[in-house]
């Protein structure tokens, strides 16, 4: 049982320590079902290179895929995510987007010091 | 403990970047969730005294984040405690974490690392019997980013 749930969070982190796959994640959480391709869309790589990504996800238990017709369907796998992974999610995405503007404030505020000092 | 930390190297000095930490002009100006900055922020920067901060993301869902400055040492250090608010209320899901901000004066302006790091709490106590705690602190190292030095 233990050897079983190693195996399974070793699954959970290798899946999760690819930016795509976290981003992925990240936008299956906030939306309905998409298709493979829609899913694919944003991301500037192969939809082969996606296919494989979504292989690791699936094997992590992280999401689910449903064929209907010809499409196939991608959600996140509810529940698969430990709250504390979530919290790391939406807490690195906060300060990734935000420090690139204190870096833009900041630098301005340097500059205009300096013509100051000139 | 579970937390995620980030190293920045920022072209301006300490005090700049100090003053972007701890005033309500400053971090109205760069915290956020996404592309926007936030729309409010009351700030007062003293040990003991608390923040409060509002954003509108990109969904139009307004959200919140309030907390108390713990330390402050000009211009190098802030710690701060942090705490998600939905709808008005505290988010029962969200405990309080911690905020640390340090910076060090480098060649080419400030080095600054930010960790927000999750307190032990029931949730973590519970993460650490199911042996999710080891599991976290391999992925925190993972998701440790050392940002390039911005072009300048």
């Amino acid at each position: 049982m233990v050897k079983y749930r190693e195996a399974h969070l070793d699954r959970v982190f290798a899946a999760l320590s690819d930016p795509t796959r976290r981003a992925v994640l990240s936008r299956l959480a906030r939306t309905r079902p998409l298709s493979v391709t829609a899913l694919a869309e944003p991301f500037d790589i192969k939809l082969h290179t996606v296919m494989k990504h979504l292989d690791v996800l699936a094997d992590a238990g992280l999401i689910r895929r449903a064929k209907t017709g010809r499409t196939v369907h991608v959600e996140i796998a509810g529940g698969s995510l430990h709250p504390a992974v979530r919290w790391l999610q939406r807490q690195e995405r906060f300060w990734f987007a935000s420090l690139d503007r204190l870096a833009a404030y900041a630098e301005a505020r340097e500059r205009k010091a300096q013509e100051r000092d000139r | 403990m579970t937390s995620v930390s980030f190293v920045r190297r920022i072209a301006a000095r300490p005090a700049i970047v100090f003053e972007a930490l701890v005033t309500a002009e400053g971090i109205r100006s760069w915290w956020g969730p996404d592309d926007g900055p936030a729309i409010s922020a009351e700030v007062d920067a003293r040990v003991g005294g608390c923040f409060r901060v509002r954003f509108r993301t990109a969904d139009g869902l307004e959200h919140e984040c309030v907390g108390e400055f713990l330390e402050i040492e000009r211009p190098e250090r802030v710690v701060m405690s942090w705490r998600w608010i939905q709808n008005g209320r505290i988010d029962e899901h969200d405990k309080v974490s911690r905020v640390e901000m340090r910076l060090r004066a480098i060649e080419t302006g400030t080095e600054l690392t930010l960790v927000h790091s999750r307190l032990s709490n029931e949730e973590s106590a519970r993460a650490h019997e199911s042996g999710w705690d080891g599991a976290l602190q391999k992925l925190t190292r993972r998701f440790s980013t050392t940002l390039g030095v911005s072009s300048n």
